[in-house]
């Protein structure tokens, strides 16, 4: 997308001059770098409740942030009114953080390189609202005629449309447009009167609403949901202690973003306070372990096009073979640190300052049949699907939260369990693996991953694992 | 950059004029708007600044018994145009709900007198003197002990707010708010164990903050406390939740009183009004109206005056928390805890959400307990409030013979909220209210913490 077809430029009247006198203004106090991000977001969101339709939402917000970066100090400032006398007001709050002559003379600002990984004509939050309501409508129909004991339906249809344009003293000006979507189903379930149990499923991307009605369906992520309810009806006491697990493809992959994404991040690592600082080429995970965090992945909801910052997102090798590779960077960190960009700085929004965040993370395939790996666990857990889970990079211990799993008894899945916190310690956890299926799976498109209040949209996946050794949180 | 306050009420009332002129048969507007701050040092020199302030309006318009809302930061006549008009087209596509609408008129209120939520001092606070203020409290925590070797760093953060809301059956309320925020997080190591910790301090203007060397050494002493932590083996014992973290299990609790979770059937204390939910020495109250505390406000999201409602006495439970909705659902009147942002239906909060303080010290608690977990950090999301299953990943200090006596981590504590909440030995007499939930230290007879 080139800068003239921007709605920054057609709708808000702003010229190169207009960002290149600002980006000035920006360095006006003889700081090293500035960046200006606009950003125009258009937000809507359906819900549906006991039938009902009670819910339907729409946004508009818009702004610039004005970032400007003197030695490892960095200034912010935003505006929400886009007007050239507010962006140069902003720039001139940004400045402050340097103190010194302004060492400007011209930028010279060239339109960047990014890729083409959602080419949506039409985004779902362009398509008229009729449309977007039947997602919800089906998927509460669809998830009461699965089964008579589905007894409430919940479901939430959101989308959003993202302008971004990113101008920077080192000369790049870069514009995307980011379409995301998602639909999100849980229920509950109950049988003779006894205690509910949820069950939930959602899914999405950077796609076009034809998405929904011809790949992923409302009906599809309903039965999920209800499936899971229902499989959770009678779930007995989680096993409490040390124990072998196997995690099931797709969402699981939530292991990876705990137990090594976050601590892979540049600003941790730079500052000496992860569990992973100066490991780079020592052995982290069992040589089976092949993780990668990839942002170029097409319509995949963690995918961008460039990062928040300009950068071409790419594929980057986190741990290969067991061994640590590499660090997920911004702008700050790879320049401070002498490192390559990695195309990894995202922010929530302009009103936040961009961090070395994850995109799609995830374990590549093994060669393990998944079944072979369930019939090899005399005694453990399998685990399906998870709510979320959290980490401490320093000490390196993380938690992620089973909600639906299954006894191992004899090498067969028996009985399902109540929900379970599961917890190990970032730079040892993997080293227990000792087997990798070959049905690497990419979750359904839902992750949301928070640092520092940021939250950004992120996707995860694992093919079939077996964990020798892991500590559950159950009572039994 | 700030409107003048006629202003913003002004605006408020035009967008709730114009929804009723474009058909809608009631409307609600709400307009906030902020400025931030904030400065972080790292390892005693300074890292970022960041200064901005921003406004957003929302409106949320009933045609009939259909709902329809949407937000703008865009305050152009162009943009405030399209505001209402998308509200109107959104009610088109929601249904006739039978318990939609707003509350009637009896019901709207505001809190009179000052509740000192916005602090004078807080406006006029030199950037300079923000920076210092952070970097005493890093340079406390760094000079307090050699194994305190790294530092992710201290912030001061301040905000201040002004909320408006307008109704169209006549409700129109204003209030400015401010906080002060102060943390620190250094980073302690000793041989191959490396820990870090947090303190904060929270308050309406500059002159409640803690001291900045107090956070610091707060903060270090936390770190240091975490060095060298044993796995402890998977057992049965008595679990005390220091105060810091009694606060998650409150966080929990409200989610199960939750008006929404009742009527929708998914939490674990439904249908059980009248009865005895919890040991004898829970009192649980929700109070919005403490002035100076960060719960409080003059009215709720719906225009409804905040209010002191008893959640749980001596153990029994007396009442969940409602907006208009969630009351209409189940045949009772609100509590004032109506909640929302800018857009969307009103959903439910909390004011002064809190558990009445007990006798005993925090000391006295833990001197009573043989062998027992006494703990200072929960991680995870296992906690589930339909069923009430409870797991989280846990670390803290070991209680041996009435002493804490070594470090935790790395290991889960598990039970049931159910039982958990009857479990209840003793609740602490150190309240504090450093934030909108507050909770003293909490002893619970018997939790399966798991490890090795």
């Amino acid at each position: 997308m080139q800068f003239a077809e921007t709605i920054f430029a057609s709708r808000f009247q702003l010229t190169r001059q207009d960002l290149e006198r600002c980006l000035a203004e920006a360095l006006s106090h003889g700081g090293d770098y500035a960046d200006l991000y606009f950003e125009y977001l258009l937000t809507s969101s359906i819900g549906i409740d006991e039938s009902i339709v009670k819910s339907a939402a729409q946004g508009v917000s818009m702004g610039v942030g004005v970032r400007v970066i003197a030695g490892e100090r960095t200034g912010y400032a935003y505006s929400d009114d886009l007007s050239v006398e507010k962006i140069l007001k902003a720039a001139r709050v940004a400045a402050y953080i340097a103190a010194g002559p302004s060492k400007v003379e011209s930028f010279n600002l060239k339109e960047g390189r990014r890729h083409n990984l959602y080419p949506v004509a039409t985004a779902p939050t362009e398509t008229p609202f009729a449309e977007r309501v039947e997602l919800v409508r089906r998927a509460d129909r669809a998830a009461r005629a699965y089964d008579s004991r589905i007894f409430q339906v919940n479901a939430v249809y959101a989308d959003n449309l993202r302008h971004v344009l990113i101008a920077t003293s080192d000369g790049v000006l870069t514009a995307d447009r980011q379409p995301l979507a998602r639909l999100n189903v849980s229920v509950l379930a109950r049988e003779n009167g006894g205690a509910p149990q949820r069950g939930h499923a959602g899914g999405g991307g950077r796609v076009e609403l034809g998405f929904f009605l011809n790949e992923k369906t409302p009906e599809y992520f309903a039965k999920e949901a209800a499936r899971e309810a229902l499989a959770m009806l009678g779930a007995v006491e989680a096993p409490a202690g040390e124990t072998t697990v196997v995690l099931g493809p797709g969402w699981p992959g939530i292991l990876l973003h705990e137990a090594v994404g976050h601590g892979l991040e540049a600003d941790f690592n730079r500052k000496g306070v992860s569990a992973f600082s100066g490991r780079i080429g020592q052995k982290v995970a069992s040589e089976l372990c092949t993780v990668v965090d990839d942002g170029t992945i097409h319509h995949r909801r963690g995918s961008l096009n460039m990062d928040d910052e300009g950068q071409p997102t790419q594929r980057n090798v986190l741990i290969e073979n067991g061994v640590l590779r590499g660090y997920l960077q911004d702008k700050l960190s790879s320049t401070l640190l002498g490192a390559a960009p990695t195309g990894s700085g995202r922010r929530e929004s302009y009103e936040h300052m961009p961090l070395p965040r994850m995109t799609n993370t995830f374990m590549l395939a093994g060669e393990s049949d998944p079944e072979e790996i369930i019939r090899s666990v005399p005694k453990g857990l399998y685990c399906v699907s998870f709510g979320g889970g959290q980490v401490d990079i320093t000490s390196g211990n993380f938690v992620f939260s089973a909600s639906e799993s299954y006894l191992i008894e004899d090498g067969k899945i028996t009985r399902p369990v109540r929900n379970a916190t599961l917890i190990g310690n970032g730079p040892e956890a993997l080293k227990y693996v000792s087997m990798v299926g070959n049905d690497l799976k990419l979750d359904q498109g839902v992750g949301v991953c928070g640092k520092e209040g940021q939250s950004v949209p992120v996707g995860v996946g694992i093919p079939t694992i077996r964990i020798d050794k892991m500590t559950v949180g159950g009572t039994a | 950059m700030s409107l003048s306050q006629n202003h913003l009420i002004e605006l408020a009332h035009e967008v709730v004029k114009r929804a009723l002129d474009a058909g809608a048969s009631d409307a609600e507007c709400t307009v906030a708007e902020g400025e931030e701050f904030s400065a972080n040092v790292r390892m005693r020199e300074l890292e970022s600044l960041k200064e901005a302030g921003s406004r957003g309006i929302g409106v949320r318009v009933l045609v009939g018994r259909r709902a329809g809302s949407s937000s703008t930061s865009d305050l152009s006549r162009e943009g405030i145009e399209r505001l209402v008009r998308s509200a109107i087209e959104l009610a088109d596509v929601t249904n006739e709900d039978p318990c939609a609408g707003l509350p009637e008129a009896d019901e709207f209120g505001s809190l009179a007198g000052d509740l000192r939520l916005a602090a004078p001092d807080v406006a006029n606070l030199e950037t300079g003197m923000k920076i210092e203020t952070a970097k005493r409290a890093e340079a406390a925590a760094l000079d307090s002990d050699p194994r305190i070797f790294n530092s992710e760093g201290a912030s001061f953060d301040s905000h201040l707010g002004r909320h408006v809301f307008v109704n169209s059956r006549g409700f129109a309320g204003e209030y400015r708010t401010s906080y002060c925020s102060l943390s620190a997080v250094p980073v302690a190591r000793e041989g191959e164990s490396m820990e870090r910790d947090y303190w904060s301090s929270l308050a309406r203007g500059f002159s409640g903050l803690e001291p900045p060397e107090q956070v610091g050494r707060i903060a270090a002493s936390r770190a240091l406390r975490r060095l060298n932590p044993v796995k402890v083996t998977t057992q049965k014992v008595p679990v005390v939740f220091e105060a810091r973290v009694a606060r998650s299990l409150l966080g929990n609790l409200f989610d199960a009183v939750h008006g929404m979770a009742i009527y929708r059937h998914q939490s674990f204390l439904e249908d059980k009004l009248g009865e005895k939910v919890a040991s004898e020495c829970v009192t649980v109250i929700d109070d919005g109206t403490i002035p100076g505390l960060f719960g409080t406000s003059p009215f709720d999201d719906e225009g409804v005056a905040s209010r002191r409602t008893v959640v749980i006495e001596r153990g029994v439970l007396k009442s969940y928390l409602l907006n208009c909705y969630a009351a209409r659902k189940l045949g009772m009147k609100t509590t004032g805890n109506a909640s929302r942002g800018l857009t969307g239906n009103p959903g439910i909060g909390h004011g002064n959400f809190y558990l009445e303080k007990g006798a005993e010290t925090p000391e006295q608690i833990v001197g009573g307990i043989r062998n027992g977990f006494y703990v200072t950090e929960t991680q995870g999301f296992g906690v589930n409030t339909v069923t009430g299953d409870y797991s989280q990943g846990a670390a803290g200090l070991w209680i041996r013979d009435g002493e804490l006596a070594f470090a935790v981590s790395e290991v889960t504590i598990a039970a049931n909220l159910r039982e958990m909440l009857l479990g209840i030995e003793a609740a602490g007499s150190d309240l504090e209210f450093r934030g909108s939930v507050a909770a003293p230290t909490i002893k619970i007879g018997e939790m399966t913490v798991g490890g090795k």
